[in-house]
């Protein structure tokens, strides 16, 4: 079997609130899977019922064979999860968090013993094995989360946000550590809202609003892109973004560095040629032409793009 | 066994937090003994020494006798003599004496006719436990019998006013029981609802531990406290007041086992509801407050109107009160308490029973 995890029209509502609104999803096992999204988009929620935590109020899920929620207590002793916000037991120390969770998921002695020193080892625990876990730093935090939730050695990893408020070399380790476990084949899924994560991922699913705005490998998805991307250079951005925001078929503006970024719709015809017009006034000067399209552009065109009227992007 | 090694696993991951607080540790043995000692010492239902202030108008030699008996009581301490009525009423108002007799000129002729009262005692209103001493003292037999003062010995006064340490020998058993119900219910239900608070349950639910191996593993090391709170309680009240425990004390730990069970399976069905270390306190002071009022600890349960003694029936301090006092000052045994204990079993098996269908392996 090759397929970790099915989800046919999932979804999930809190009051009158679909937080989840009916996905479809296919994670390949052996291989990481990502969920892109911003805050709220539904992420937490569909990892939750994928563990069974949260009852899908609509749809079906099947994970690594089994239906869940009704057999999520045998997919249990295959899962490893690492939640959101830390929740390790802040009042133990890293060892005794690790024994803990050794004994929980019913391991031997010997095995114990083995499996604590190999997870010290290799997610570099061995200098704070007696410090207690609540005085931790983010890094070090997620490394013992990610040690805990390996004891087992889980056949799927869920891990929701891992990386929130750690800092870039330490997210570097991290994700060598997913590679590492990815090699000896285990199933990674992993939410996150850094770009350069989601690039790393073997298939990505841009969430938003609780659907699946894009799905695929992201090199494909950046090819594919439903929208055109043009960057303009050697502008006055302030008088720029007085004409550009009168054109009609400008989805999003974002400034990088010393360059302006434009989606237009896919189909736009000639957009250099539209843009150049558009800039004839304020920037006569102005340096346009068309570029390929990056994972934040789809990201963008994904969340913000979905056939609404022209609402020009204004944040920097 | 492995469903034992994972409970053993989240008893002594309960143990080890636990020895980590201090403040709990200390509340532990605090509450006991401080509670103890408070109403050991300090609310003392035993009145004695009261200030006394005698206007005698007669000055015959049954007047002078009738202030020497009333002196021999030791309810009454420190009785002056007044000349006047107006110093009498002096001394009562600067609360020099909370209580004043009157004997009245012509006290023999009262007496032997009996158709007017003999005394007239004066009580402090504000203070409430007096008025029962001078509603005592009204009865005498010495005042109600004319024309046979002697017949009123000391003796007989004592009995009804001084029993050696009432008031501890009531108190210890049934203060066991409330301490137990206090600490028993905060501390489970805030033990669960800790760990969902803190984030710690989301983890949890999604290893193999069982609901039934998680509770019983969270419970476990309550029972050991709530066993120690209860020897330090029998202790305390045996070396302080000399509370000697009349029937075994084996039954006596029993009885007090399945207490503790039917208060921390309480503890537990408040754990599923509450969301936060807060309310699941709350809720349980709504359950202890009914307990102290209405299970017979302050009141006679017997003077209660029917439904409050109804509602009493579902707390399981009503029943322990019943069975820790018949062994501890009446020498019963277990035999002698199944009644009791038969509503406490069945109020442990219905709160478990609900606490466990109403907790899930779930966030919903
Ligand atoms: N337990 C809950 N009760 C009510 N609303 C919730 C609950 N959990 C999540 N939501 C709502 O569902 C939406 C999706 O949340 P979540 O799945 O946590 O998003 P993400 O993880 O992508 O930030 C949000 O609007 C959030 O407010
Ligand atoms: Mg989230």
């Amino acid at each position: 079997m090759s397929v970790a995890i099915t989800a046919r029209d999932l979804a999930r509502r809190f009051g009158a609130k679909w937080a989840v609104a009916g996905i479809d999803l296919d994670v390949p096992r052996a291989q990481i899977y990502g969920f892109l999204g911003p805050n709220g988009s539904g992420k937490s929620t569909t990892i939750r019922m994928l563990c069974g935590l949260l009852v899908p109020t609509r749809g079906t899920v099947t994970v690594l064979g089994h239906p869940a929620p009704k057999e999520s207590e045998v997919v249990r002793r295959k899962l490893g999860y690492m939640t959101q916000r830390f929740s390790l037991w802040e009042d133990l120390t890293v060892r005794e968090n690790l024994e803990f969770m050794c004994r929980v998921y019913g391991l031997g002695r010997a095995a114990i013993r083995e499996r604590i020193a190999d997870r010290m080892r290799r997610y570099d625990l061995e200098g704070i094995a007696a410090q207690r876990a609540g005085t931790l730093s983010g890094g070090q935090r997620q490394r013992l989360a990610l040690g805990a939730a390996t004891l087992h050695d889980p056949e799927l990893l869920l891990l929701d946000e891992p990386t929130n408020a750690v800092d870039p070399q330490s997210r570097r380790d991290f994700w060598e550590s997913l590679f590492e476990l990815v090699g000896r084949g285990t199933t990674i899924l992993v939410s996150t809202h850094y770009m350069d994560e989601a690039e790393r991922c073997h298939r990505l699913a841009i969430l938003d609003a609780g659907r699946v705005a894009a799905e695929g490998e992201p090199k494909d998805l950046a090819r594919d892109i439903d929208a055109v991307v043009v960057e303009i250079g050697e502008i006055d951005f302030a008088a720029a973004r007085r004409s550009l925001a009168g054109v009609g078929a400008v989805r999003s503006i974002a400034q990088l560095g010393n360059r302006l970024r434009v989606l237009l719709p896919h189909g736009t015809a000639e957009p250099a040629r539209l843009i150049r017009a558009a800039l004839a006034d304020g920037n006569p000067g102005a340096r346009v032409e068309l570029v390929g399209a990056s994972l934040e552009d789809v990201f963008v065109a994904a969340t913000r793009l979905r056939g609404e009227a022209a609402r020009p992007e204004r944040a920097a | 066994m492995k469903w034992l090694e994972r409970l053993a696993a989240v008893a002594a991951k309960e143990v080890r937090q636990l020895a980590r607080d201090r403040i709990t540790i200390g509340l532990i043995v605090g509450i006991p003994a401080i509670q103890l000692l408070l109403y050991g010492y300090a609310i003392n239902f035993d009145v004695r020494g009261v200030q006394t202030v005698v206007l005698d108008q007669a000055r015959s030699s049954l007047s002078r006798r009738l202030v020497g008996d009333l002196g021999v009581t030791q309810v009454l301490g420190g009785i002056r003599q007044a000349r006047t009525d107006a110093e009498l009423h002096e001394l009562m108002r600067q609360g020099d004496a909370n209580i004043a007799i009157v004997i009245p000129a012509d006290v023999e002729r009262r007496i032997a006719q009996g158709d007017r009262a003999a005394l007239q005692i004066l009580v402090d209103g504000s203070q409430p436990v007096l008025e029962n001493v001078a509603a005592g003292l009204a009865s005498l037999p010495f005042l109600r019998r004319p024309g046979r003062p002697a017949a009123a010995r000391p003796v007989e006064i004592m009995v009804a006013y001084n029993p050696e340490r009432r008031t501890a020998v009531q108190i210890v058993p049934a203060l066991c029981g409330v301490i137990l119900t206090m600490t028993m219910m905060v501390f489970t239900s805030t033990a669960i609802v800790r760990e969902r608070e803190r984030g710690n349950l989301e983890l949890l639910i999604t290893t193999p531990v069982s609901t039934a191996e998680l509770m019983a593993g969270k419970l476990l090391p309550y029972v050991g406290i709530g066993l120690i709170q209860t020897t330090l309680i029998l202790a305390l009240g045996y070396w302080l007041f000399g509370v000697a425990i009349q029937g075994s004390l084996i039954e006596l730990y029993l009885g007090a086992l399945l207490f503790i069970a039917a208060s921390l399976s309480m503890g537990l069905l408040i754990s599923t509801v509450a969301q936060t270390q807060f309310q699941a306190i709350q809720m349980s002071l709504v359950m202890v407050l009914p307990s102290i009022l209405m299970s017979g600890f302050m009141f006679p349960f017997e003077g209660m109107p029917k439904a409050a003694q109804w509602i009493a029936q579902v707390l399981p301090l009503t029943h322990f009160n019943e069975i820790i006092r018949g062994i501890v000052l009446r020498g019963a045994s277990l035999a002698d308490m199944r009644f009791e204990l038969g509503k406490l079993s069945v109020i442990l098996i219905l709160m478990l029973t609900f606490a466990m269908a109403r907790f899930r392996k779930r966030l919903d």
